[in-house]
């Protein structure tokens, strides 16, 4: 046991100081999503006067939008730097010796948390700096924290399987479009019912990321909202349990010994 | 003159065929501003129903030209990725050798950019139209829009050439990306310039792109106007990031 936590504590160090050491993997999904945040609630601030839109703040509304985006950089760090451990051989060497496949999943994974929860972090202050007070209170922040916990483990896991399928970081990167679209087409800047497009609305209603995004945004214009809240930690929940199952298949396919 | 043209020639043609034999290159060309016209016609369109929204074609057509600028803009920045690729695997040095006039090389990097955007501009009109997309310009008015759009694609592959010749590397990319981006999406993107406030509407209030995109808009309504700002802006544009693709050549010829 104490093998275990000793072999995920070296690999969550390693990726942790791996990241650390490269810059744009740290700066771009920082700056980035508060580019887009600024912008975004520069140029939308009007969609307030819309009849039932939730909050007179457009920049309290966009605020969850940088959570999500922060799990698409969670699955880009998580599933490149696997990938280039299987294309320069690391992952082949690591098979050789008696490390076990969960410890090294979650040892990656335990760096692409604390990263995950940097971000968060990061995020909240600049939110409270522009003025934004979350209607949850000081649990929301806690709540918060642990939902972009949760959603660097589920979607980093989404990387891992990808890197670990493929062995191919050019692969893993090809999946940041994809996650895009799915950002896009979805309550990202208008709340569902406010959406004048049926089949926009129809699209984002089945876009799971809609729910996340629901429930960020609960914690910090409504309050406690229960099913916001059941619904997002559940997807979160449903995709990491995915994700980890089929990384770990993946996982003992790449280290048969 | 015609050794310059042969090379712009041969520098375009290579840049098109590997684009149009790369479906990873090809694909998000179109994918992507397909994808942003969606997104925003799609997902936005309650806005029209904002008290001054006052643009008389729906909120698809506000967003197209919106879109079709964009997308003009990134062709340019997508065709400077392959300037720096070409840069970074040793080609550029290569034709640097073997280019009687170099200048063409620049030129040549430009043609590729228009005719790779038109066919983005062509894909992403049909979708427009197929979407119910309202036009209310004549046959001046039209042109003039897409007019617009080729100058400040010429302009924006001419901004992506200047750094890559200057950095000669892919990791060159977010410099020539980022400042496009902030660029575009510091003009009136969502909402009409009069709709916009604080800090966002001051920006754009000078923002050359501001213009461009009133200007466009205009056309395609059919009732132009700030139409000498807007080419101005354009042209303007086009002419000092020539002179920053020419200055970045004589860098890297510099540089060997």
């Amino acid at each position: 046991m104490n093998a275990t936590v000793d072999q995920v504590a070296l690999l969550a160090r390693r990726s942790v100081i791996r990241t650390w050491r490269q810059p744009a993997a740290i700066v771009f999904p920082l700056i980035f999503p508060m580019l887009l945040l600024a912008v975004n609630s520069g140029g939308l601030r009007a969609e307030t006067h819309l009849p039932g839109f939730p909050t007179d703040s457009f920049l309290a509304f966009a605020l969850a939008v940088p959570f999500i985006q922060g799990a698409l950089f969670a699955t880009m760090n998580a599933g490149t730097d696997l990938a280039r451990d299987v294309e320069n051989g690391f992952m082949s060497r690591l098979s050789l010796t008696p490390l076990r496949g969960a410890a090294l999943l979650a040892g990656q994974l335990g760096g692409v948390v604390v990263l995950g929860v940097i971000q968060a972090c990061f995020y909240l202050l600049v939110g409270f700096a522009a003025g934004v007070r979350l209607a949850a209170g000081v649990l929301g922040v806690l709540v918060l924290l642990v939902f972009a916990a949760f959603i660097a483990l589920a979607f980093g896991a989404v990387g891992a399987w990808a890197a670990l399928q493929t062995g191919s970081s050019e692969s893993v990167q090809s999946l940041f479009p994809v996650f895009f679209v799915f950002l896009f087409i979805s309550s990202m800047n208008i709340p569902r019912d406010l959406m004048g497009t049926t089949w926009f609305r129809y699209a984002a209603t089945a876009n799971p990321v809609s729910y996340l995004l629901e429930c960020v945004r609960t914690l910090i214009i409504t309050g406690w909202d229960a099913q916001a809240l059941a619904l997002g930690f559940s997807i979160v929940a449903l995709v990491a349990v995915i994700a980890l199952s089929l990384a770990s298949y993946s996982l003992r396919r790449r280290l048969v010994r | 003159m015609s050794r310059n043209l042969s090379v712009a020639r041969g520098v375009a043609w290579r840049t098109l065929h590997n684009v149009f034999t790369n479906p990873s290159l090809f694909i998000p060309q179109l994918a992507f501003p397909l994808f942003f016209f969606t997104a925003f016609a799609g997902g936005l369109s309650s806005i029209r129903h904002l008290p001054g929204f006052d643009f008389p074609l729906g909120y698809t057509a506000f967003q197209f030209v919106f879109v079709l600028l964009q997308s003009a803009a990134f062709g340019g920045v997508f065709t400077g990725f392959g300037v720096a690729r070409d840069f970074e695997m040793g080609f550029a040095r290569r034709l640097l050798l073997a280019a009687p006039h170099r200048s063409g090389i620049v030129l040549g990097y430009a043609i590729a950019a228009l005719c790779r955007w038109c066919v983005t501009a062509v894909f992403l009109t049909a979708v427009a139209f197929a979407a119910g997309m309202k036009v209310g310009g004549s046959g001046v008015d039209l042109p003039a829009l897409y007019l617009l759009a080729a100058i400040l694609n010429v302009a924006a592959v001419l901004w992506a050439c200047g750094v890559a010749m200057r950095l000669r590397t892919m990791q060159a990319g977010p410099v020539m990306q980022m400042p496009v981006f902030l660029v575009l999406f510091f003009a009136p993107v969502y909402v009409p310039l009069n709709l916009l406030q604080g800090w966002i509407h001051s920006v754009a209030v000078i923002n050359p792109l501001t213009r461009v995109l009133e200007a466009g808009r205009s056309f395609l309504a059919g009732s132009p106007t700030q139409v000498a700002a807007a080419y101005g802006a354009a042209i303007g544009l086009a002419f000092v990031f020539s002179l920053w693709a020419v200055r970045g050549l004589r860098k890297a010829e510099t540089a060997g």
